[in-house]
């Protein structure tokens, strides 16, 4: 729950951005400052984890791990809401022989697909019981309470990815001013027609 | 909080004459927080019948699945879709399976016969179904529901005053109950078709 892991669609759906803070921690004490957990499952699609940080890897490097055999068994990427029906049917089978306690947010982006208009980006929230909703802006964690307000109120569908970037900020900075748990940088990725790259913030420089 | 409780729902299924209309709210939420406003509990099982789940989304999307798998199935083997009545009483069978390790659903069956009368059937989390004339209801606000219900349902409804009375009830209940509401869809069901609204109601 103090894991935070949040992320939003842009511009009419062009883009998506899936962030994450990097503490690993434990009890008082903090190991690590960097630990990066949003995963790229592939080049077109992010898993952000929050919650438990041993089923949050082994969940997620499973998922990656299933993604690229799919795409060697068949030839073929799977699309977003595939991946998200996968990631979903795993922890629902899960969930009651030894739950995964990991909430995830999945961003992907799709060209060629039954389902979606041609390099449409979609998110999609996943909670640790195994219910999937594609949604506009996602957050999980006691940050969620702080950071849903924000959305609700800051984002819209035409947003730039200037915009976004200032988005993120807005985001990181009311957690960095209320949140009881120290988070002092993030990893903000960014998807969209050209592939993945990290977006510069002033937090993590 | 009970894990009934977690998501929040709140599902209608009522009965006119040769229609019958199945409504829910679309919210979908963890205890307080609202994460979702367009979340499907309501599905088309046959051209016939519907199914509305109320409780755990979790189980609400792993049923959906499980029973279109069991449905398809049938129709493969049989040649024929499945009459609602059967349909629920497969459901009851699903659900009863796992009677020590439930699913946390109480589903409610809307259905028309073939000789186009209503069936309603309502059902508790294993499986245990009362077969309703007039209505049956699911959710959070079960009381609020059954409330409306009782003093708004009347026999032999046309499709339009079954709409009126079924979205009527619907938003009244969720309007007193802070897990369900956030937006309704309603579909009436007659021998010509199916026809789905979206309700448009209080967003908190």
């Amino acid at each position: 729950m103090t894991d935070c892991t949040f992320g939003f669609v842009g511009q009419k759906h062009k883009f998506v951005v899936v962030a994450a803070d990097r503490s690993a921690a434990r009890s008082i004490v903090v190991f690590k400052q960097d630990e990066d957990k949003v995963l790229e499952l592939d080049a077109s699609k992010l898993l952000g984890s929050a919650g438990s940080a041993p089923d949050g890897v082994a969940f997620t490097e499973f998922i990656q791990k299933n993604v690229a055999l799919y795409e060697i068994d068949n030839g073929t990427r799977l699309d977003t809401f595939a991946t998200a029906n996968f990631i979903r049917n795993e922890l629902a089978q899960a969930l009651r022989r030894g739950p995964y306690q990991t909430n995830l947010l999945l961003g992907g982006l799709d060209r060629e697909s039954p389902l979606y208009a041609d390099d449409e980006a979609s998110l999609y929230y996943i909670d640790y019981l195994a219910s999937s909703n594609k949604v506009n802006f996602g957050c999980h964690g006691y940050a969620s309470n702080f950071i849903l307000s924000i959305f609700d109120k800051e984002w819209h569908p035409d947003l730039t990815v200037d915009q976004a970037k200032d988005l993120v900020q807005k985001c990181i900075d009311e957690l960095q001013k209320r949140f009881l748990i120290n988070l002092p940088a993030f990893t903000v990725k960014v998807l969209d027609k050209d592939g993945i790259r990290n977006l510069p913030l002033a937090a993590n420089e | 909080m009970s894990i009934m409780e977690h998501n929040g729902a709140a599902m209608i299924a009522m009965a006119g004459a040769d229609c019958v209309a199945i409504a829910a709210d679309t919210r979908f939420g963890l205890r307080q927080q609202t994460v979702a406003v367009d979340f499907e509990k309501v599905f088309r099982m046959t051209d016939k019948t519907y199914v509305g789940f109320g409780g755990l989304a979790t189980d609400v999307q792993t049923l959906r699945a499980a029973l279109r798998f069991r449905l398809s199935t049938y129709e493969l083997k049989e040649e024929r879709v499945m009459k609602p009545k059967a349909f629920a009483n497969l459901l009851s069978h699903v659900l009863y399976e796992k009677r020590f390790g439930p699913y946390f659903v109480e589903p409610i069956v809307a259905g028309l016969d073939d000789d186009g009368k209503p069936f309603l059937c309502g059902m508790d989390l294993i499986g245990a179904p009362v077969f309703c004339g007039d209505y049956v209801v699911s959710g959070t606000c079960t009381p609020n529901l059954n409330g409306m219900c009782e003093a708004l349902w009347r026999p032999d409804m046309t499709p339009d005053e079954l709409f009126e009375a079924i979205s009527q009830c619907l938003l009244a209940s969720v309007d007193r109950d802070a897990l369900s509401g956030w937006g309704a869809i309603v579909h009436v069901i007659t021998k010509d078709g199916v026809t789905s609204k979206r309700l448009k109601g209080r967003m908190d």
